[in-house]
């Protein structure tokens, strides 16, 4: 089996932006434009024919060939036609690796994307709060999932402990938090955070 | 804190006697049988250790029912669990806050050495973080390993002797921000056995 | 909510892979005294804590004792597991399988399987499903358990959590029976089982399917008409069925909103489709409706375990397929295509075709996937786990708006995270 009603039908409204359909181990996949992508997902959830409203997954994947690009991957699955639906983008691995976010169409891409973020690098425009979710936010070695990062990091054990004991994980407040203690924080730093200012690096 | 130099000398030129050894033989015969353990449970151990302080297996024989959640009360830290590199701040501080008399026993093939995550994100060994006094091997160890780990401890607690200053010296993380020397902890966290097969590629 | 991006001066050099300023913690300064008098208060509860199921940081900003906000901070048992993936063969991914939801670990053995199996198109024989089968309901079964017993002490009752462990006890027992370890179980190979059960096993399942609804009735008589219960649970930590879809919730976290999504049903493997067996839908999508759903989970899993039991065959329980199942040793030792089937597979892995799947199960937190990626090489090119307790968790500051902060505890609880599965 090669095509999926969803698949025909997907490919029907948005023409050449879907580069690529294909159904593999059963699964119904679709390969769209990055510049397209948001608008097809709206469409996929919105549209009465499909309704998918339920998002399964947002992933990435980097091949071990640096030729081939780096999929974002989207899981999504209608409940009330109980069919599955995976859309892919392709980016450049060597390139910005930049998405729209799809936040405001599922709610759960809230803590996906930032996944996607912390382990691959790709930006999610739109997204309101995109910061390191499973490393510590001031991590120095990098997207742990690309290919290009060893297995055991970049630094040496004796480095890594010391920043991670350094890096006060336990004590770090993110800037929605720091919001609301905005009152208690010295005038100086309130008039960098409200001006947004970018600080230096020591 | 605590104990002074001149304190502490003294204690250093008590040699011990048959006084000393008596009290001894009661402080560690008291310390020994009512340890409070300060349960850090992060992983699959700490399934272990809750099912090794229920009812089969029972730690409440050994002294050690109340579980203190709060390292201000506790005697003995049981890192049960795998220890990431963003949890080794917590730790360390947990540590720090327990007063002495302490102990602390790493639980599980990943606080003692890493275990199978030989990567990025783990602290390879918790010794090279807090100072352990007792490694139980296992993944997960089976209950009646922990209670053998517990009692050895016990055994060594009933060994010790207050003449000797040394033991209850807080061993505190360096001015470098390292509890070890660094060629120290690259030497523990150096591969071994299987992992060094896992940078060979497919 | 503000979208800012704060950088500030840092002690270390937190740079991202960009060479970009992160951001960085920051000293709190001095405390002013017309702040003092105010009833605003931010707390940190975590990541050590005896009732955040793990390693959770929850920093709540407290009104009195109403909660504005909260926010969770994960990663603290960041394990690396999906890096080590692209390092080891298929069947070597299996032991940190069950490393990840340590209260289910044969669920995710069979996840793994079924996975790689549907990757390459491999039909596992009819006893191998049965015995996945049960094992499946058996880790729903202790899984729920643990839930039960850390639930009620977190909400102040302590002795189920004695009566939930020793019942676990007696899985392990058979656990242990079956593969050797408690907890770690590893039991299933691709193709196949890692072992077929023992004798006497099948009777001690049976003896457990026998007693075990009689403690669940004890630990129902406790709670489900308590009024202690009732009121803490009752109310408490509402989702409505359209939010918790499109926070893409799944599990009893779902059901107990009302929404008809169990993978079992909707899209059944193990041949779930042939077993009779009622899924439990809650209404208010509150706390008291999810611990309905999931004692009678519990019970509808007996249900299916004696089904399983009556219909489980001698045969086979690995295929016959010499590519992915190891040969037996005394023909390993005697046979020369034997000896050489089993070499390859030792030394070179099992080799799916070029290709990915994605394939869901119904853990017993939620729908567990496994999305494999393969080049046709021995180790796959991505293993993405999809952690339904992640995605559970992320919709804590919803469940928690404008609750008190005793509710926050009960909420977490009900929710049913385990961090290993969470922060992967």
């Amino acid at each position: 089996m090669t095509e999926t009603p969803s698949l025909t039908a997907v490919r029907d409204t948005f023409g050449p932006a879907v580069l690529r359909t294909d159904v593999v181990c059963g699964d119904a996949i679709a390969v769209v434009e990055r510049d397209q992508a948001h608008a097809i997902l709206t469409w996929l959830k919105d549209d009465p024919s499909q309704r998918f409203n339920y998002l399964t997954d947002i992933t990435a994947v980097e091949y071990r060939d640096p030729e081939l690009p780096l999929e974002v991957v989207y899981q999504l699955r209608s409940l009330p036609r109980k069919v599955d639906l995976r859309v892919k983008l392709w980016l450049d691995p060597a390139g910005p690796l930049e998405v729209d976010s799809v936040y405001d169409l599922w709610r759960g891409a809230d803590w996906l994307e930032r996944e996607v973020y912390d382990m691959f690098g790709v930006t999610f425009r739109g997204h309101p709060d995109l910061r390191r979710i499973l490393m510590w936010e001031t991590y120095a070695e990098g997207h742990p999932l690309r290919k290009g990062f060893p297995l055991r990091g970049h630094f040496s054990r004796a480095e890594q402990v010391r920043q991670a004991l350094g890096g006060q994980t336990e004590s770090f407040y993110s800037s929605e938090e720091l919001e609301y203690a905005e009152d208690v924080l010295p005038s100086d730093v309130r008039e960098r955070l409200r001006r947004g200012e970018h600080g230096g690096v020591r | 804190m605590g104990v002074s130099d001149a304190d502490r000398a003294m204690v250093a030129q008590t040699s011990p006697n048959w006084i000393t050894t008596k009290l001894d033989w009661l402080t560690n015969w008291a310390r020994s049988n009512s340890l409070w353990p300060m349960p850090f449970g992060t992983a699959c151990c700490a399934i272990e250790f809750m099912a090794t302080a229920a009812s089969r297996f029972d730690l409440a024989r050994f002294g050690m029912e109340r579980m203190s959640f709060s390292p201000r009360q506790a005697d003995v830290l049981i890192c049960a669990g795998r220890l990431p590199f963003k949890l080794a701040p917590v730790i360390r501080r947990i540590w720090d806050q327990m007063p002495q008399p302490k102990w602390s026993i790493s639980m599980g093939a990943c606080a003692s050495s890493g275990g199978i995550f030989d990567n990025y994100a783990m602290v390879q060994g918790i010794d090279t973080v807090i100072p352990v006094d007792v490694y139980v091997p296992g993944c997960p160890p089976r209950p009646e390993g922990l209670m053998y780990g517990i009692m050895l401890l016990q055994k060594k607690i009933r060994g010790e002797s207050f003449t000797d200053g040394a033991l209850r010296q807080e061993q505190l993380v360096g001015p470098d921000g390292l509890f070890l020397p660094p060629e120290r902890v690259d030497e523990l966290s150096e591969p071994f056995g299987n992992s060094i097969h896992q940078t060979r590629s497919a | 909510m503000s979208t800012r991006t704060v950088e500030l001066e840092l002690a270390t050099s937190g740079v991202d892979a960009r060479g970009r300023a992160t951001r960085v913690p920051l000293g709190v300064g001095e405390l002013r005294e017309d702040v003092l008098s105010g009833d605003g208060l931010m707390v940190n509860i975590g990541p050590q804590h005896p009732a955040t199921h793990g390693v959770l940081r929850l920093v709540v900003e407290l009104e009195g004792e109403t909660v504005k906000r909260l926010i969770p901070h994960v990663g603290y048992l960041h394990s690396g597991f999906e890096k080590l993936g692209e390092y080891r063969h298929y069947n070597q991914i299996i032991p940190l399988t069950d490393r990840t939801d340590y209260l289910a670990p044969m669920a995710n053995n069979v996840c793994l399987a079924l996975a790689v199996e549907k990757l390459m198109g491999i039909e596992i024989t009819e006893r191998c499903r049965v015995l996945r089968v049960i094992a499946c309901e058996m880790s729903r079964i202790i899984s729920h358990l643990v839930w039960l017993g850390t639930t009620g002490i977190d909400l102040g009752a302590f002795t189920p959590f004695l009566w939930s462990f020793q019942e676990r006890e007696r899985i392990y027992n058979l656990q242990e029976a079956w593969t050797g370890a408690r907890l770690t179980t590893s039991m299933t190979r691709v193709g196949g089982l890692m072992a077929d059960i023992p004798d006497g096993w099948t009777d001690a399942l049976r003896g457990f399917i026998r007693s075990f609804p009689a403690t669940l009735d004890e630990i129902d008589t406790m709670f489900t008409r308590n009024a202690i219960w009732i009121g803490r649970t009752q109310g408490v930590g509402v989702i409505s069925g359209e939010d918790a879809v499109n926070y893409s919730l799944s599990g009893p976290m779902l059901r107990a909103s009302g929404v008809d999504y169990d993978v079992r049903k909707d899209r059944p493997y193990l041949g779930y489709e042939t077993y009779d067996f009622d899924v439990p839908i809650g209404e208010h999508g509150d706390n008291y409706d999810r611990y309905r759903v999931r004692m009678e989970e519990m019970r509808q899993s007996t249900r299916i375990l004696e089904q399983a039991l009556d219909r489980l065959a001698p045969g086979p329980i690995n295929v016959d397929d010499p590519r992915v199942i190891l040969p037996p040793k005394s023909r390993a030792m005697s046979d020369m295509e034997a000896m050489i089937f089993h070499f390859k597979q030792v030394m070179e892995g099992v080799k799916p075709p070029k290709g990915e799947a994605y394939l869901g199960i119904e853990n017993p937190k939620g729908e567990l996937g496994y999305y494999f990626v393969s080049d046709g090489t021995a180790k796959p090119v991505r293993w993405r786990i999809r952690p339904p307790a992640f995605i559970n968790l992320a919709a804590l500051p919803k469940l928690c708006e404008g609750v008190l902060l005793s509710d926050v505890i009960a909420i977490n609880a009900s929710v049913d995270i385990v961090m290993g599965e969470v922060d992967r």
